[in-house]
């Protein structure tokens, strides 16, 4: 007998006693009563989603600056950024947009892909997101548009990260809704909240061990939130 | 039954001040952050019970998700392999390493190779292991065992950890104790070894078997450089973990990182399914899940106690059990410690291991008010002291032939008022001692802690007949 | 309401005045108390060290005793051993594959209270007519706090007591580490959880320690008479029915 049957064997013996007929798996559509009907979405104001994505995400560490999403705002602010941040070569995804593009600002595109030493010596790496949840201040990736392969956003210690108002969920259930298609598609994703952190040494909470020590997020609001002055 | 195994190993965590200098501060701010994360969520209670019933169903039907896993991560380009214990894991690990012929592996924390001591076996076949989590390093250079399960190294200081980078670290000879300046050492350390490593293995925090996708959960980032730079990446994951469906995480996610290290979110998700072979390829090209039993099954089989295999290791049990804030982790002798361990280790050996472990508790209750998944943990425990005795009919037998006694007495109104006349004169002799003489041993515990007050003048059935009817 | 009395086997034995108190205060209230002879003990000392036969065995008597329609109510000086006859014992007897001790037990938990539940909750008082002009902290043990889930009714009875200061227990809800058989088994960790106990305590500045479970209240009391300590330990029952005169 394989270890696999084995396995299987023991398992089946081990649960002889559930009801044939029983659903394998609980669902919330269905099985949910009120003592298990968590909260799903946030109902709200796309500004107040807005404003407590950009606060959260500072308070991981991360600097948010909030332009409306024009063109040319995106490019500028991202120059802005390369600007602050000492780069002057740029690692990006090969589909990240030219529209976000500062005139003046190398880009080098990661294709053919490079080896993970040469990504280590990248200045900073510049791509858009897949999502962003308001409540916990996370970006996620998942390997679409402007995003490039999961080494892009890991090895450089310096990320400018594109993200748009529409792609703003507000909670944890909403955001891996959204994301479901993705590992449907087998791509992988990536959740981030904030640069690294370890309280390992003498509990101190020390910032930024592995992954990119710096993220800038661009945050491109529509007219209507960057008219109601969120801060 | 005996609680004399984790008696002497507390005996010796008692008298260590720093360990318990360092536990209570760091169970004590861990605990101080959990609750104010939980209590930011008006829906806490039904995202426990959500993730309660989630894996209840889960576990019970384990099989047809098992299958589920296999085939969706088959169909994703990943190779599945099924181990019944510790021993066949390991060889299948090594034996994947070996194919790659890379002498060195990167690790990600993961407390399934921690259970099945991994390390040591790749070390026998000439493997390096690098663990790349601050913590589990420290811990590895010291040649020690992790006395927590999510602070693996909470019982060093930053001296400590100075003079171990300073050992083993190159170029770290005029190392400082400032934390920062630690981080960065072990950091670079690390870095070297990630950028050219061949090999990863990980453990995972959750499996969905609906899309194939395995899931860590992390601080630091090394997950991530552990399961996306290296070409080849092995993940031993217990068969417990495998979640139905992907709507699933939504739950585990809000649950773990409030209840673990008391955030909204942890720093780093990763989830991936199977080989990603798009241009540019993104990850391993070889991706190899090892699933695990090593007793899960047994575990399984019980009724009461399956619901241990709820746990998704966040260690808020730890945080706020008492006993494991004065003896901390290595008291338990095991991989898994606090209440979780107490009721894990024994029912993963059948019984046979950790037999001390149930009874080292005083059934106070909080491990289960903070669980995220709602493991009844006293409740457990207390079923587990009774297989103990019903079990390992052998052992302690005075102390079998002593309750049987006292049961039959207590059980017999008559028995229970002549004990109550006999037990008088004894109880007096005892009072204000701190030694019991022989003919109280069983007392010795009491007294060596705490007095024993004189008995009353009268027991309470005797004044009750004293006032007369009424 | 004919209420019945379950002293405990621990009050009835080395702790009465838990079990007079209670008498005391019931019957000022109006009730009339009555003690059922046959009664001995809860069986939670078994059910809870592996002995789960014995244990229910022990605590059949107790059904028998009090399973009886004359009674309105039973009430117990205990936390725990309510805990025990209402929460666990209808689950010891269903693991048990007793299902008529189950079916028996789920009735009459339904009937049976610690005191200070009964009181604020059943009975809708708060001032039970008590004077006790000392300083008394209030440990809240932990089955009443987290099994039976008697929430504040303890302190809203201590409030309404006259003369009485009530000051602030630290980390009050931490388990002072009696545990049933854990006290003698693993005592050195029982005596250092007791030693932080105390430790609350003297910082409190309180004079009297109080509790509704007298097991609590022997392993403290036998922790503070070991270090010498002046704080007296008492059962909430015997504040409830203090008159002692204010002094002088």
């Amino acid at each position: 007998m394989s270890a696999r049957e084995a396995i299987l064997a023991r398992v089946r013996a081990a649960t002889a006693d559930v009801p044939a007929g029983e659903p394998p798996a609980w669902e919330r559509e269905r099985d949910a009563g009120p003592d298990s009907a968590y909260a799903c979405e946030r109902h709200e104001p796309a500004a107040e989603r807005t404003a407590r994505f950009a606060a959260r995400v500072r308070e991981h560490g991360a600097r948010v600056v909030e332009i409306p999403d024009e063109p040319g705002a995106v490019a500028a602010a991202v120059g802005a950024a390369c600007a602050a941040l000492g780069i002057a070569t740029a690692l990006v995804p090969a589909d990240f947009p030219a529209a976000w593009t500062p005139p003046g600002l190398r880009r080098v595109a990661d294709e053919p892909p490079l080896e993970p030493a040469a990504l280590a010596l990248a200045e900073g790496v510049l791509t858009g997101a897949a999502l962003g949840i308001a409540d916990t201040g996370t970006i996620a990736f998942d390997g679409g548009a402007a995003q490039g392969r999961r080494a892009l956003t890991l090895v450089p210690d310096v990320h400018v990260c594109v993200v748009r108002e529409r792609q703003l969920v507000g909670s944890v259930p909403e955001g891996l809704e959204q994301l479901a298609a993705a590992a449907r598609a087998g791509r992988p994703i990536t959740l981030v909240s904030g640069p690294s952190a370890t309280s390992d040494i003498a509990f101190e909470r020390v910032v930024g061990v592995h992954g990119p020590r710096t993220l800038h997020v661009v945050l491109a609001t529509s007219k209507t939130t960057a008219a109601a002055g969120a801060p | 039954m005996s609680a004399s195994e984790f008696a002497e190993r507390a005996h010796v965590a008692l008298a260590d001040a720093q360990l318990r200098g360092n536990l209570r501060t760091a169970t004590g701010t861990i605990r101080a952050r959990r609750a104010e994360a939980v209590g930011e969520l008006a829906d806490w209670e039904q995202l426990r019970e959500a993730g309660r019933a989630i894996k209840e169903r889960a576990l019970r039907h384990l099989d047809v998700h098992l299958e589920q896993l296999e085939q969706t991560v088959t169909a994703a380009g990943g190779a599945v392999h099924w181990a019944r214990d510790a021993e066949e894991a390991n060889a299948i690990v090594v034996r994947l390493v070996e194919a790659t012929g890379a002498r060195e592996v990167v690790k990600v924390k993961s407390m399934a190779t921690e259970e099945i001591a991994l390390n040591a076996a790749l070390e026998r076949a000439g493997i390096v292991a690098v663990e790349t989590d601050l913590a589990e390093l420290i811990v590895q250079l010291a040649g020690e065992h992790p006395s927590h399960l999510l602070v693996p190294a909470i019982h060093k200081n930053k001296t400590e950890i100075r003079d171990l980078f300073r050992r083993h670290l190159p170029g770290c000879e005029q190392l400082g104790d400032d934390p920062a300046e630690l981080a960065e050492a072990a950091r670079r350390f690390l870095r070297e070894r990630f950028l050219r490593a061949r090999v990863g293995i990980s453990g995972a925090n959750f499996a969905v078997a609906e899309t194939g996708t395995l899931c860590v959960v992390e601080s630091e980032g090394n997950g991530r450089m552990c399961t996306t730079l290296p070409e080849t990446l092995i993940t031993v994951m217990g068969i417990e973990k495998v979640l139905p469906r992907f709507a699933d995480l939504e739950v585990m996610l809000q649950l773990l990182p409030r209840s673990a290290t008391g955030e909204r979110m942890n720093p780093y998700t990763s989830l991936w399914t199977g080989v990603t072979r798009t241009h540019p390829p993104d990850g391993p090209q070889q991706l190899h899940l090892v699933l695990l039993d090593a007793g899960r099954t047994d575990v399984l089989a019980d009724a009461v106690g399956r619901q241990a295999l709820h746990c998704i290791r966040c260690s808020a049990c730890l945080n706020v059990c008492p006993v494991f804030e004065r003896t901390g982790g290595h008291a338990y002798g095991a991989a898994y410690q606090g209440p979780i361990g107490a009721i894990l280790v024994p029912q993963l050996s059948g019984m046979r291991e950790g037999a001390s472990l149930p009874w080292a508790s005083s059934l106070c209750g909080a491990c289960y008010e903070v669980c995220p998944v709602k493991i009844d943990i006293p409740r457990v425990l207390v079923h587990l002291r009774g297989r103990l005795v019903r079990e390992r009919a052998d052992a302690a037998a005075a102390e079998r032939a002593g309750m049987r006694g006292l049961a039959r007495v207590l059980a017999s109104p008559r028995a229970y008022r002549l004990a109550q006349a006999l037990a008088r004169p004894g109880l007096a002799r005892l009072a204000g001692r701190r030694r019991a003489p022989w003919w109280a041993r069983p007392a010795a515990g009491w007294l060596a802690e705490r007095d024993l007050a004189p008995p009353p003048e009268r027991t309470f059935r005797k004044w009750w007949r004293g006032r007369g009817s009424r | 309401m004919r209420i019945a009395l379950f002293a405990t086997c621990l009050a009835d034995t080395l702790a009465p005045r838990a079990a007079i108190a209670t008498t005391v205060v019931l019957e000022r209230l109006g009730h009339e108390v009555v003690f059922p002879a046959g009664q001995t003990c809860c069986g939670q000392m078994h059910a809870n060290s592996g002995y789960r036969d014995e244990g229910l065995r022990i605590a059949r008597g107790f059904v028998r005793t009090f399973a009886d329609e004359r009674f309105d109510a039973v009430v117990a000086p205990s936390g725990s051993c309510v805990a025990m006859l209402r929460e666990q014992l209808p689950q010891l007897a269903g693991d048990a594959g007793d299902a008529g001790l189950a079916t028996a037990a789920l009735e009459l938990g339904e009937r049976v209270f610690e005191l200070s539940e009964l009181l604020v909750r059943e009975l809708g008082v708060e001032d039970v007519g008590a004077t006790f002009p000392r300083r008394v902290a209030y440990h809240p043990a932990c089955h009443s706090l987290r099994v039976l889930r008697i929430g504040d009714a303890p302190l809203q009875l201590l409030r309404a007591v006259r003369g009485l200061e009530l000051v602030d227990l630290p980390q009050a809800t931490v388990c002072c580490g009696f545990g049933g058989l854990f006290a003698t088994k693993l005592h050195e960790v029982s005596g250092a959880m007791l030693a932080d106990k105390l430790a609350a305590l003297r910082a409190s500045g309180a004079e009297v320690c109080t509790a509704v479970d007298g097991s609590c209240l022997l392993h403290i009391g036998g922790g503070l008479r070991r270090a010498g300590a002046a704080t007296e330990v008492l059962h909430l029952a015997e504040i409830l029915a203090s008159t002692e005169p204010a002094a002088a």
